[in-house]
C-alpha cells in the first residue's frame, strides 16, 4: 500500500517534470486518468464534461473512427432530407479545445483488477476511473439468416454509416409500385421512437418519388413509443401507404432468406420486399460483454447492471456504464438520455477525485420526431434515482398532445425544434 | 398481545434500518449546476442555441423563475417545457435559475 502510495507521487511528480520541461505550464497536475471509451453520445459528453469539470483530470477516449455519424438524424438522411455530412461530427474540438486524448484504437480487454484498458493496436492504458459507453451491438442471428453479411442485401441501419447510405441508395433504386418492409424488434432496443419515424421519413420519400409503393411495418410488439402520434400523423400525411402489424398479427419476424429479400413471420407467413429493413435485437457492445459488465441472464440480460446514483457498474468497481449499454430503468437507450448521463457522470467522478460525495442526480430526455418536414412530436422526461432504480418524475413530462388546440401550429413548431434539438445537442457534445 | 409488540418490535427495527440506510445512501441535493445541466442537450452549451431553440444565457435569475413557474402552472404557452418544468421543485427551479444568471453569459 505504502509502496504503491510511494509510486504514485513519484509518477505524478515525473509528470509535473516533464510539463514543465515542455513547457505545458497551464496544463494542471494530474489528479486522476479517466479512460472513456466509446465516441458517441455518451463518451463523446463524459471526456468534454470531465475537462470541464476538472482540468486536472487527464482523459483519454479510445474510439476507433475519426468522425461520429449520429443515428439520430439519420432518418432524415432517408428522406432525402439531410446528407450524411450533416450528422457527422469530428473531435477536432475535445482534442483541439478540451484537451481530451483522442486514441484511435479499439479497446479490446479491460482488466477490472489492474485498472488497465488494451486496445487492438497493443495498446494499454491505466486508468484511475473507466467509462464504458460502447452503444449497442446486433445480435446477429437472433433472426434466423440474419447476420453481418445478410445486412449488405437488407441493411438495418441501426447503426448510422455505410449502412444508412445503403439503405438510401436501395430506395432510391427501388422501382415504383415495390414494396418497402421493415422488421421491427421487441423491447429492449435503441431508441424506441425510431423505427416509427423511419417508416415516416421513408414514407415522406415514396410518396414525393414512388408514389404506388408501400410500406409494411412487422413488429415484435403490440405498443410502440407515442404510438397514437405516430399513427395520426402516419393516416394524416401518408394515407393508405403504410401498414403496421403488431406481434399479435403475427408481426414478428423469425427469419430473413436474404438472396430472396424475403421475411419469414414467426407463423410462417412470407414477405417478400423490394427493400427490406431488418433492426435486429441488440445487446451491450462487445467491449462491455467481454468485461463481464453485462448481466449473463434474467430479463436484461447481455445489458450493464449499474448504479441509478452513479452509473457506476454493479459488477465492477471504478467503472461507469452509461448510454444505450446500460440498464438505466425508465430512461430510454436514446442519444439525449446518454449525454444526459455523460454530464452527470463526470461531475460525479469529479466530486470522488476531489474527495467529495456526488450529488443526487437529476437527468433528463427529450426525444424529437418528424413525421413530416413539417410535422414533429416530442416525448420528455425529468428522471431521479431511487435505490430500486431509475424513475421518470410522475405528473412531469410525456409525450406530445394528441389534440392541441392548435394542432397544425403545434407539429410546425416541434418539427422546427427537431432541427434546433439537433443543432443544440451536436453543438454541446462535439461543435464547441 | 406478544405479537403486536413483537410485530412493533420488528417494524420499528426495520424503520430504523431504513433510516440507516438512507443517511448511508443519501447523496447531497442536486445543485443548480447539476440541474442546469439539463437544460443545455436543447438550449444549447451555456444557454447558447445552435439553432431554432430559444438561447437562455444573459437572463435574469427573476425572468428564468418566472418563465419556468408560468410553464410548470401552465400559465404560458409551450410545446415541450410545461413538461419539463413539472419535473423540478420550486426550490430546484431557483437554483437552476441561480447558475444561469450567474454563469452563462
Amino acid at each position: 500500500m505504502t509502496q504503491y502510495k510511494l509510486s504514485r507521487r513519484a509518477f505524478g511528480g515525473s509528470l509535473l517534470a516533464s510539463a514543465a520541461l515542455a513547457g505545458c505550464a497551464a496544463e494542471p497536475p494530474t489528479k486522476a486518468r479517466v479512460v472513456v471509451i466509446g465516441g458517441g453520445f455518451g463518451g463523446a459528453t463524459a471526456a468534454k464534461f470531465l475537462r470541464l469539470e476538472d482540468p486536472g483530470i487527464a482523459v483519454t477516449m479510445i474510439e476507433p473512427k475519426d468522425a461520429f455519424v449520429t443515428c439520430p438524424g439519420s432518418n432524415y438522411v432517408l428522406a432525402g432530407l439531410k446528407r450524411m455530412q450533416d450528422i457527422t461530427h469530428t473531435y477536432a474540438a475535445l482534442t483541439g479545445r478540451h484537451g481530451v486524448r483522442h486514441v484511435r484504437d479499439t479497446a479490446v480487454a479491460i482488466d477490472g483488477a489492474a485498472k488497465t484498458v488494451r486496445t487492438a493496436g497493443g495498446q494499454t492504458f491505466a486508468y484511475d476511473k473507466l467509462v464504458v459507453s460502447p452503444g449497442v451491438d446486433l445480435r446477429w442471428g437472433a433472426i434466423q439468416g440474419y447476420d453481418e453479411a445478410a445486412s449488405a442485401l437488407m441493411p438495418h441501419a441501426w447503426q448510422a454509416g455505410p449502412q444508412t447510405v445503403l439503405l438510401r441508395q436501395q430506395l432510391e433504386a427501388m422501382p415504383d409500385g415495390g414494396l418497402v418492409v421493415l422488421a421491427i424488434p421487441g423491447n429492449p432496443f435503441r431508441c424506441p421512437p425510431g423505427p416509427y419515424e423511419r417508416i415516416a421519413m421513408i414514407a415522406h420519400y415514396l410518396k414525393a418519388n414512388k408514389p404506388r409503393s408501400k410500406i409494411l411495418a412487422l413488429d415484435a410488439k403490440d405498443a410502440f413509443s407515442k404510438q397514437p402520434l405516430f399513427q395520426d400523423g402516419w393516416a394524416a400525411l401518408y394515407p393508405g401507404l403504410i401498414e403496421w402489424v403488431p406481434l399479435g398479427r403475427d408481426g414478428r419476424v423469425t427469419q430473413v432468406i436474404p438472396g430472396e429479400r424475403t421475411l419469414v413471420s414467426e407463423f410462417g407467413q412470407r414477405h417478400r420486399a423490394a427493400v427490406a429493413n431488418v433492426i435486429p435485437p441488440q445487446m451491450a457492445g462487445k467491449i462491455a460483454r467481454d468485461a463481464g459488465l453485462a448481466a449473463p441472464d434474467g430479463q436484461f440480460a447481455g445489458w450493464c447492471p449499474v448504479s441509478p446514483f452513479t452509473f457506476e457498474s454493479t459488477r465492477v468497481k471504478d467503472i461507469h456504464v452509461i448510454g444505450d449499454a446500460s440498464i438505466a430503468g425508465a430512461m430510454p437507450k436514446s442519444g439525449f438520455a446518454a449525454s444526459s448521463q455523460a454530464k452527470f457522470v463526470a461531475r460525479a467522478i469529479a466530486a470522488t477525485v476531489n474527495g467529495r460525495t456526488a450529488e443526487a442526480p437529476v437527468y433528463a430526455n427529450t426525444c424529437y420526431s418528424l413525421i413530416g418536414p413539417d410535422y414533429g412530436i416530442s416525448v420528455a422526461d425529468i428522471f431521479r434515482a431511487t435505490p430500486n432504480g431509475i424513475v421518470a418524475v410522475q405528473g412531469a413530462g410525456g409525450v406530445s398532445p394528441r389534440t392541441p388546440p392548435d394542432a397544425a401550429q403545434h407539429r410546425f413548431q416541434e418539427a422546427r425544434y427537431t432541427d434546433g434539438w439537433y443543432a443544440s445537442a451536436a453543438a454541446e457534445i462535439w461543435g464547441s | 398481545m406478544i405479537l403486536r409488540s413483537g410485530t412493533a418490535a420488528f417494524a420499528a427495527a426495520l424503520l430504523a434500518l431504513a433510516a440507516s440506510t438512507a443517511a448511508a445512501q443519501s447523496p447531497p441535493p442536486a445543485s443548480g449546476r447539476t440541474l442546469a445541466a439539463t437544460c443545455t442537450g436543447c438550449h444549447g452549451p451555456a444557454g447558447k442555441s445552435a439553432g431554432s431553440i430559444p438561447s437562455i444565457n444573459g437572463r435574469s435569475e427573476a425572468d428564468i423563475v418566472r418563465a419556468m413557474q408560468e410553464f410548470k402552472t401552465d400559465r404560458r404557452p409551450a410545446t415541450v417545457m410545461n413538461r419539463h418544468a413539472k419535473g423540478f421543485s420550486d426550490d430546484e427551479i431557483v437554483a437552476m435559475a441561480k447558475e444561469i444568471s450567474a454563469n452563462w453569459r
